[in-house]
């Protein structure tokens, strides 16, 4: 092997092990941001799965516990006042469209590999981040009363 | 000697390859339809929406059914995809260990929750 090949081959970075630090340093073209969102939205939604299960059980188990779910949102609870168990929901609201949208999307690359090219993911990927914010938005706006 | 490439590859084994793989894809789309089923229920009605009107949904035999499908359906979805996320990212392997240990009685522990809170309704 001649000197030069060896050092362009030395320059090359290499990824073998992605860690967490190494996540910092990439590129996020949208196709890679819907993809890692779908990943953090997911995690965001396993860590707070107590607290979706202490609404479900809350909102559901009789009239009184009910009202004491409406309460933890326009009251408060546990000594946050609240608007910030709304933004709570509200970040459960994002976690959930998007990992819905943007799941449905993988279904479809799943099952139709002719479909999947470099334009097709970036523009999905655009479509989902997109209609995920605006609906968002506009359940946001509902979940604070702005309408 | 097992081949580990081309199309012969071993792609099944214990609690590994396609068996995840296909089981994340179809709890998914059974948590995709249930959303969808539940967001039906909601978005035909005028008005306010109540407690009698939120209880009422589940209230019936095949949405209770249908719902322990899906919190059983969410313990698998859920345990591929943090065990995706753990692999990938958690390297020093006795924290791993660790993590998949914590998911696992975190999981059981939820999903224990939600069946109780459905099935007292």
């Amino acid at each position: 092997m001649s000197e030069s090949a060896a050092s362009t081959a030395k320059k090359r970075p290499e990824f073998r092990n992605i860690d967490f630090p190494s996540l910092l340093g990439y590129r996020w073209p949208l196709a890679s941001l819907a993809s890692g969102m779908h990943r953090v939205s997911g995690a965001i939604m396993f860590f707070l799965m107590p607290f979706i299960i202490w609404m479900f059980d809350t909102s559901i188990s009789s009239e009184i516990s009910f009202l004491k779910f409406k309460a933890a949102f326009n009251v408060g609870m546990l000594g946050l006042p609240g608007f910030m168990w709304k933004l709570v929901a509200l970040g459960l609201i994002w976690a959930a469209l998007h990992h819905f949208i943007a799941g449905l999307r993988h279904l479809w690359m799943d099952t139709h590999h002719e479909h999947v090219t470099k334009d097709f993911g970036r523009q999905t990927a655009a479509i989902v981040i997109a209609l995920t914010l605006t609906l968002t938005a506009v359940l946001g706006a509902k979940l604070f009363g702005l309408y | 000697m097992s081949v580990n490439y081309g199309s012969h590859r071993t792609v099944v084994g214990a609690h590994y390859g396609m068996r995840d793989w296909l089981s994340q894809r179809v709890t998914a789309v059974i948590l995709a339809l249930f959303t969808l089923v539940v967001i039906g229920h909601l978005i035909f009605v005028k008005g306010p929406i109540g407690y009698e009107l939120w209880a009422g949904i589940f209230a019936t035999q095949w949405m209770k059914v249908l719902t322990f499908v899906v919190i059983v359906s969410m313990l698998v979805h859920v345990w591929v995809g943090m065990r995706n996320i753990f692999m990938d990212y958690v390297k020093p392997y006795a924290f791993r260990f660790v993590m998949h240990v914590f998911a696992i009685v975190w999981l059981v522990g939820c999903t224990g929750w939600a069946i109780q809170v459905l099935w007292r309704l």
